[in-house]
């Protein structure tokens, strides 16, 4: 068990909302330390739509998602906020009080925090791999069936079989294949997302003879105590066709669940944490919720709103971060204190 | 799931139908065993918005609206595949995503309610996400 990190402020996703959270708390000389179950900071941004353009950023005509996170690192980097990527936020203990709350936040990668404000701003809930609907999948997880690559190693001398037509499903069949007995891929149509060098490499081992790509579905899985044996392929002419398969990949990209968010004793509306429109503090005092996650009369769903609720939560923050502290409300404009805070005085 | 939300959006965001002209549609909505919901649809707004506003099960809309996740997939009844028209190449994309791909697939956020939609009828599938 690793020592346990003291923070100020634990936010909890590392999405836009969380991202300008860390802006607005860095002003009023808050610390904070972000979690959250991506590998990269951007939340739905980077995930969902890196390259889509966002035309509903005040004063940014267009932006993509991956260039609003970029621009908001940017943003955030005199406060030296600390990511902790690849952990989910398993627990959340209260152990303060309503006038001076504390608390102790776990993660699943077994890190601990004992901070004094904690923000939710975790969009939709945590990403997960989205499971095929094929009966008895479960049983196979983690054994033969694999969202992701932890060691090629369990993959050398097995038949596999990988299925979606993205960047994940084809990067994978090109770096699986020298170490696979046989490689499958199944894509539902002849065209793909991926990279066309990608493409065109997974086409020229098709050609080659090196691998086999199948236009169809996979339906259905055969095997024992978790080993699987074969895959059963349907094809877009409605044939149907056992594959060999000790290994499959489904790649049907990420989905949101709450997640153990449901069990942090907050009070929740249809899945979505209910807030006041003052200082988005949920029932719980020191727990704020901002961004996509929380609900409000008149609640909007724009990245924008979440950078307002963000603002506020800040404020109300400081009291319990600062309790003996006077709050002075201060414009970056003209307060040399903030400038000298963002590194430009 | 954020009906509210939701209403709020459309009033706010949303254009508000001409006088004169129809502004309802029906739309029925068969889940994937067999029960049929019919509710009532704003010209102008989304089937996907329309399933949310009325509590259809089995259309999740994780993204809200914005094609980028593919869980309000949908089947269209083979009789309005030609009325709802055609897939967008983004929209054939993000189809990826989603279980179970046929010819009459759609992700509903992407069918806009138009007059001539009156009486569409979509089945959903089992698992979304």
């Amino acid at each position: 068990m690793s020592e346990t990190i003291e923070t100020d402020v634990v936010i909890v996703g590392a999405g836009p909302a969380g991202l300008f959270a860390v802006f607005e708390l860095g002003l009023l000389d808050i610390r904070a330390h972000l979690i959250d179950i991506l590998p990269r900071a951007g939340g739905q941004c980077s995930e969902l739509y890196p390259e889509k353009p966002i035309y509903d950023i005040p004063g940014l005509p267009v932006v993509t998602g991956l260039g609003l996170t970029d621009d908001l690192l940017k943003q955030i980097e005199p406060f030296h906020p600390t990511f902790h990527f690849n952990e989910m936020v398993e627990t959340l203990e209260s152990k303060g009080t309503a006038e001076k709350p504390s608390f102790i936040v776990g993660t699943d990668a077994g890190k601990t925090f004992k901070t004094k404000v904690v923000i939710v701003a975790a969009g939709g809930g945590s990403f997960q791999p989205k499971k095929p609907p094929i009966a008895g999948i479960e049983a196979f997880e983690q054994k033969s069936v694999f969202y992701a690559v932890r060691r090629v190693e369990d993959f050398r001398g097995k038949d596999v079989v990988i299925v979606g037509g993205g960047d994940s499903a084809l990067d994978w069949t090109l770096n699986l294949q020298p170490v696979a007995k046989s490689l499958t891929l199944v894509h539902r149509r002849d065209a793909f997302r991926a990279a066309p060098h990608s493409v065109k490499a997974m086409q020229d081992l098709v050609a080659a003879g090196k691998i086999s790509f199948k236009l169809g579905q996979v339906t259905d899985v055969k095997g024992a105590d978790g080993e699987l044996a074969s895959a059963m392929l349907k094809g877009n002419d409605g044939s149907e066709t056992q594959l060999p398969c000790e290994r499959l990949m489904p790649f049907f990209g990420l989905t949101m669940k709450l997640g153990p968010v449901a069990n942090w004793g907050l009070n929740l509306h249809e899945n979505l944490i209910p807030v006041d429109t003052e200082k988005f503090e949920t029932n719980h005092p020191g727990i704020f919720a901002i961004g996509d996650i929380n609900t409000y009369p008149g609640k909007l769903k724009l990245i924008l709103c979440g950078f307002h609720e963000g603002a506020l939560a800040a404020q109300r923050a400081h009291r319990y971060v600062y309790p003996e502290r006077k709050l002075l409300f201060q414009y970056t404009t003209s307060s040399t204190n903030l400038q000298k805070k963002l590194g430009v005085s | 799931m954020v009906k509210t939300s939701l209403d709020d959006q459309r009033t706010r965001y949303g254009a508000e139908p001409g006088g004169g002209a129809p502004t309802k549609a029906k739309i029925t909505f068969i889940d994937s065993r067999g029960q049929a919901r019919t509710v009532e649809a704003e010209i102008g707004s989304t089937v996907m918005e329309t399933a949310r506003r009325n509590d259809i099960p089995e259309i999740a809309a994780e993204c809200g609206g914005a094609c980028a996740c593919a869980t309000c997939h949908v089947y269209v009844d083979p009789a309005w595949v030609e009325k709802t028209g055609a897939r967008s190449p983004m929209e054939e994309d993000m189809l990826d995503f989603a279980f179970d791909v046929q010819p009459n697939s759609r992700l509903c956020c992407q069918i806009t309610v138009k007059a001539e939609l009156d009486g569409l009828v979509v089945r959903t599938p089992a698992q979304q996400g």
